[in-house]
Parts: structure tokens; C-alpha cells; sequence
């Protein structure tokens, strides 16, 4: 077991990084008081290669490792964590599934242009009565000559109205629950696909949350990914990878409030002495830092196994959880230690703290993460 | 069009600290970074690249691990690169490196099967030493014009156009090819690397030249071919902040200062 991390790796901390400080930093306190998307900035992110990291080079990847990609996600997220919720949405729940589920046709017109970062993507699997429990779909597809007729809606999707390509599910047979679902690709554009309203979240301003609208869309049978009835699946296994990515997001929300609260304690001085001298803040400094710790080996251990091509979905799981609820309760603390500062939204711990909730809830809530870790623990 | 980009591998400065007592740069765990004012450089020869099909080549000069940097200025886009590195060369002060790198760009040259290159490109100056004469120095020995602080360039044909940055405004000069110029800050904002150039960087074999590769004379290289001695460097002492006293009524500005100043025992 190492765990150091190779030069590659070192290599894309360290663009993300750089492209952190330089282009997210000193405009992300306004990007989020004022709800902003910058296509700009994610534009850029895009050129850099940063949504083909761990693809083959033939699908315009740049064929490094899981590893790689998880980092990157991790690190944007110290600086901005819409933007590397954006990433994770293009990367691990709309390229990946092409990759892993689509055929030669589907990866050269879609997982290239996704790899290299020219076109974005989505995903959308909830509708208002169907989240945890997928088979209460309502959106159907219903088959006719060489295509489908795709109607219903979908709502909370990241990267709603920016992305090019959406992975959609829906309803072929509603007799067969799960087992009646199916997976299509679908290109933004395409005449009766439309977007709702935009979402007014708690967090993650800077990323864009919107409703999906399809209304007799045409979908191309060629654009059925996987099998027919086998969407299910595609949502689970999809999802198991999204959930390491979004681990990744809390890790690096984690880590920017202890960092944070860190300098504050350093700065901060009550009763003639910096607040960290005090054993009550350096005992919850180490008490944060040590999550961390813990949170950042089990993130890292589910991308190592999703390289590896090993099962992975309960290591994603526990890493989510894990990671999502050390994200909330590091910024909770980091709040607490800034004090009335903390409360203020001119420093960055209430947007940490805003932006860590999101981490419990999406790509499955934490107790989705706790039924599939007791399911395969008892099975 | 062919462009070399002379660039350096510095210490972070935000991260260097200088020994008390012995006067001397700690490198030790201080990260070591692409010059900034060389990324504007190759900025600049990439842009030409992007818009008029330049071929653009990397040259540094330093120990093996400058590799790092000319790796980095490949995964933006550049397409060659070579590493002048020779124990020989270590401890040249600006005259001596400015003379080794002259004849490493000729030697690229021909290595390359050209002439000269149409542009040396370097960035004004390294953060380390700030001294801001090797670009002039490489032009001197190649015995070509030299523009310094380009703020903007263009290029028409073999005719370059640059606003040159000065204390006091812009200089508006041309120069035709070959000609060296060197980068500052405003000049451009320098492109990210990506992860795929990054990737392919990686296996790209970087030509490594040796002192004796470059034909210099070694009479005028190294520590001892330098005329520049280095005598002592320390941190200058912090100035501390001064004091505004910014009131509407003059009247009160005055009482405030004098109160000031009373209290410190000046008057």
C-alpha cells in the first residue's frame, strides 16, 4: 500500500491548483453572493483537460487515473465548490457512463467532445416523486419506427441548461419498475427539450441547477445507451462514481474551512493571546484535521478501486458518507471558531458551510450511502 | 516564423526566506516555480503559434531538475525543448549566463537545421535575481537588436512592433528579424497547461547540451569566468507603516497630528 502520491498526480494538483488562485479565488465570493455561473471560467477549466483526465487518449482523454481526476476535483473544491461540482457532473456522471456504457458510435461522437473538454455534460435521473426511489419515474419513452418519443421532466440537475449532452432516464415499460427503466443521450437543442427554472439553492452558487422539460423530444434509437430496460443499472453504477467525485468535493470543502479557521485562530486574539493558544480551539483544529485525515484515505481508497476495476460501490458509498458528513461538520466548527465573523458572509466559512450541505444529500443522501453499505453487509 | 523562449526555474520568492546570520538564500523546502515574467514570454511565442504558425522552442539553462519547467512550457503548447545543464556553467553570473545562452541558441539552430531563430523571447527578468540583464546580454553576444519590456507586440511579416513599458509611459519600436525581446507581466496572462499536454510532456525526450556542446569559452563561464561577486544578501529592513491623518477640517488634521506627535515626544 503507498500512499504517495506520484509525480503525475503532484503534477494535476498542481494545475488545479493554479487555476484555483488565478482564476477562482478572487472572484468567487461574488460568484456566489450573486448566484453566478461563469461559462468563462468553465470554459477554461474545460480547455485545460481537466474533464478528460482519466479517459484513453483515442476518446480524447489525456489516460491518466481515477486518482488524478479525483484530486482535481478535490482541489477546485478548495477554492470553489460549484465549479468542481461542474466538473464532477460532466466527468463522472456524463462521460463516464458513455465510456462504460456506450457503443464505438456513441464514445466517438459524445465521450470525445466530453474528454476534451469542448462540449459539457449532464445527468438526469430526478423527478419531483422520483428520488431516492428511482422507479417511481414518470418521465416515459415510448418506442416508434427508429426512435423514441421522450416526455416528462427532471429536476435539480446540475449543469442544467449549460451542458450539450444530457444522459436522461426513462420509463419504456412502467409494468417492470426498475427494470422498465432505460438510458438515453440527448443533445441540448433537439426541438421540444427545454429548461425550467433556474434553482435558488442554500449552496454551490456558482454552479447551475436547473429543471429538465421534454415535450415529444425525438431521440434517435441509436441513442439508447446501454439496453433497453437496463437504465437502472446504467443510474446505479453512474452514481457509484459520481459519489467518489462529490466525496472529493467535500474533502476539499473540508480542508479549505480548516485551513481557514486555522489562520483565523492564528490571527484572532482574545484575552491577550491568539485563539489557537487556547486548548479549546487547537483541540478542535485537531479534532477537524484528524476527519479529514480519515475522510481523505477512504475518498482516495474508492478511486484506487474504481481504477483497479474492482467492486467499488460500497468503498464509494462509505467514502461519501464519510467525507460529506466531515465536509459539514469541519465547516460547522470552522463557523464556530470565526465566531460573529463566521456568521457574516464576508468571510468564506459560511459559504463553506452552506456549500457542505449540498455533499449529504446529492448522488444519493447519506442514508441511500447507508442502505447499500448494510445491504451488502448483510447479505 | 521560429521563436526560442529562453526560460528559468526559480524559487517561489512568496516562499523564500533568507538565513539571518549567514546571508544566505534558504532553498531548502522551498518549492521551485516557472519565472512568471518567462511564462508572459512563451505566452506570447504560443499566441504566435496560435495565429501565424510559429514553431516555438524552449532553452534553460540550470541543474537536470529545470527539466520540471521545460515539461510545463511543452504542456502548453510549445514544441522542442533543450536544457543547457554542465557543473561547468554553475555559479555564472549574469554575464557568463548571458554569453553560455548565446551559444546555446546558436547551437539549437543548427541543431534544429536553421539559420537563427526569427525571436528570442525571455521575460524581463527572473524573481530570483531581478536583475533584468540577461535578455539584453543574450542579444549583445548574438549581436542582434534588442526591444526590452514588451507590453504588446505585433508581428507583420519579419517587422515587429512592440509597445515597450517604461517608468513614465510607452515606446513605440520596430525592429526587423532576428531580434530579442523580453516579456513583462502586462504582456499578456499566460495560458494554463492541460492535462493531456502534461501527459504527453512526460515521454517527450528533452536534448540535454553540455559546455563543451555549445563551444564556450571556458575562461568565461562558471564562478570563476564571473566578474560578479556576490558579497552578501539580506532581507532590507521592514519600513513600518506610516500614519494618514485624513480629516475634512484642516483644522482638526492639525490638532491630531500635533497630538500625535506630542505623544511620541517628537515636539
Amino acid at each position: 500500500m503507498d500512499f504517495n502520491l506520484t509525480d503525475d498526480q503532484k503534477m494535476f494538483v498542481k494545475l488545479a491548483k493554479d487555476f484555483g488562485e488565478k482564476r477562482l479565488a478572487p472572484t468567487v465570493t461574488e460568484r456566489d453572493h450573486h448566484g453566478i455561473y461563469d461559462e468563462e471560467i468553465i470554459a477554461e477549466m474545460l480547455e485545460m483537460g481537466l474533464s478528460g483526465t482519466y479517459f484513453p487518449e483515442e476518446y480524447g482523454g489525456a489516460g491518466a487515473d481515477v486518482l488524478s481526476y479525483i484530486l482535481t476535483v478535490e482541489e477546485l473544491a478548495k477554492y470553489d465548490a460549484g465549479v468542481s461540482i461542474t466538473l464532477s457532473g460532466t466527468v463522472s456522471l456524463c462521460a463516464n457512463p458513455i465510456w462504460q456504457f456506450g457503443t464505438e458510435e456513441q464514445k466517438k461522437k459524445y465521450l470525445v467532445p466530453l474528454a476534451e473538454g469542448t462540449k459539457l455534460g449532464a445527468f438526469g435521473l430526478t423527478e419531483p416523486n422520483a428520488g431516492t426511489d428511482a422507479s417511481g419515474q414518470q418521465t416515459v419513452a415510448v418506442k416508434d419506427g427508429d426512435h423514441y418519443i421522450l416526455n416528462g421532466s427532471k429536476i435539480f440537475i446540475t449543469n442544467a441548461g449549460a451542458a450539450d449532452i444530457y444522459i436522461v432516464f426513462a420509463m419504456t415499460d412502467k409494468s417492470k419498475g426498475n427494470h422498465g427503466i432505460t438510458a438515453f443521450i440527448v443533445e441540448k437543442g433537439w426541438e421540444g427539450f427545454t429548461f425550467g427554472k433556474k434553482e435558488d439553492k442554500l449552496g454551490i452558487h456558482t454552479s447551475q441547477t436547473m429543471e429538465l422539460v421534454f415535450q415529444d423530444v425525438k431521440v434517435p434509437a441509436e441513442n439508447l445507451l446501454g439496453q433497453e430496460g437496463k437504465g437502472f443499472k446504467v443510474a446505479m453504477m453512474t452514481l457509484d462514481g459520481g459519489r467518489i467525485g462529490v466525496a472529493a468535493q467535500a474533502l476539499g470543502i473540508a480542508e479549505a474551512a480548516l485551513a481557514d479557521a486555522v489562520e483565523y485562530s492564528k490571527q484572532r486574539v482574545q484575552f491577550g493571546k491568539p485563539l489557537c493558544k487556547f486548548q479549546s480551539i487547537s483541540f478542535k483544529l485537531a479534532d477537524m484535521k484528524m476527519k479529514i485525515e480519515a475522510a481523505r484515505n477512504l475518498v482516495y481508497k474508492a478511486a484506487c478501486k474504481k481504477q483497479a476495476g474492482e467492486p467499488f460501490t460500497v468503498d464509494a458509498a462509505i467514502a461519501k458518507r464519510v467525507a460529506s458528513d466531515v465536509a459539514m461538520e469541519v465547516s460547522v466548527e470552522a463557523v464556530q471558531i470565526f465566531g460573529g465573523y463566521g456568521y457574516s458572509e464576508e468571510y468564506p466559512v459560511a459559504r463553506h458551510m452552506r456549500d457542505a450541505k449540498i455533499t449529504q444529500i446529492y448522488e444519493g443522501t447519506n442514508e441511500v450511502q447507508l442502505m447499500v453499505t448494510a445491504g451488502a453487509l448483510l447479505q | 516564423m521560429e521563436i526560442l523562449v529562453c526560460v528559468k526555474q526559480v524559487p517561489d520568492t512568496a516562499e523564500v526566506k533568507i538565513d539571518p546570520v549567514k546571508h544566505t538564500v534558504i532553498r531548502a523546502g522551498v518549492p521551485n516555480i516557472f519565472n512568471p515574467f518567462d511564462q508572459n514570454a512563451l505566452e506570447a511565442a504560443l499566441q504566435l503559434k496560435d495565429n501565424q504558425g510559429a514553431k516555438v522552442t524552449l532553452l534553460s539553462m540550470g541543474p537536470p531538475q529545470a527539466t520540471e519547467v521545460l515539461r510545463e512550457g511543452l504542456a502548453m503548447g510549445a514544441d522542442d525543448a533543450y536544457l543547457l545543464t554542465d557543473r561547468k556553467v554553475g555559479g555564472s553570473d549574469t554575464l557568463a549566463t548571458g554569453y553560455c545562452l548565446a551559444q546555446a541558441v546558436k547551437k539549437v539552430a543548427e541543431m534544429k537545421g536553421i539559420a537563427q531563430f526569427d525571436i528570442v523571447l525571455c521575460g524581463k527578468q527572473a524573481i530570483d535575481g531581478d536583475t533584468a540583464q540577461v535578455g539584453p546580454q543574450i542579444a549583445c553576444e548574438l549581436g542582434i537588436p534588442q526591444i526590452t519590456y514588451a507590453a504588446k507586440l505585433d508581428v507583420d511579416g519579419d517587422k515587429v512592433t512592440v509597445k515597450q513599458q517604461n517608468e513614465e509611459g510607452y515606446i513605440v519600436t520596430e525592429a526587423h528579424f532576428p531580434v530579442l525581446l523580453t516579456a513583462v507581466k502586462e504582456l499578456n496572462e499566460p495560458r494554463f497547461p492541460t492535462i493531456r499536454g502534461t501527459m504527453k510532456a512526460k515521454r517527450r525526450e528533452i536534448p540535454q547540451l553540455s559546455a563543451a556542446d555549445i563551444n564556450v569559452d571556458e575562461s568565461r563561464i562558471g564562478l570563476s569566468g564571473s566578474p560578479t561577486k556576490v558579497r552578501k544578501i539580506f532581507t532590507p529592513p521592514q519600513r513600518t507603516q506610516g500614519l494618514v491623518i485624513n480629516e475634512e477640517d484642516p483644522q482638526v488634521a492639525v490638532d491630531t497630528l500635533i497630538e500625535k506627535l506630542t505623544a511620541q515626544k517628537i515636539i
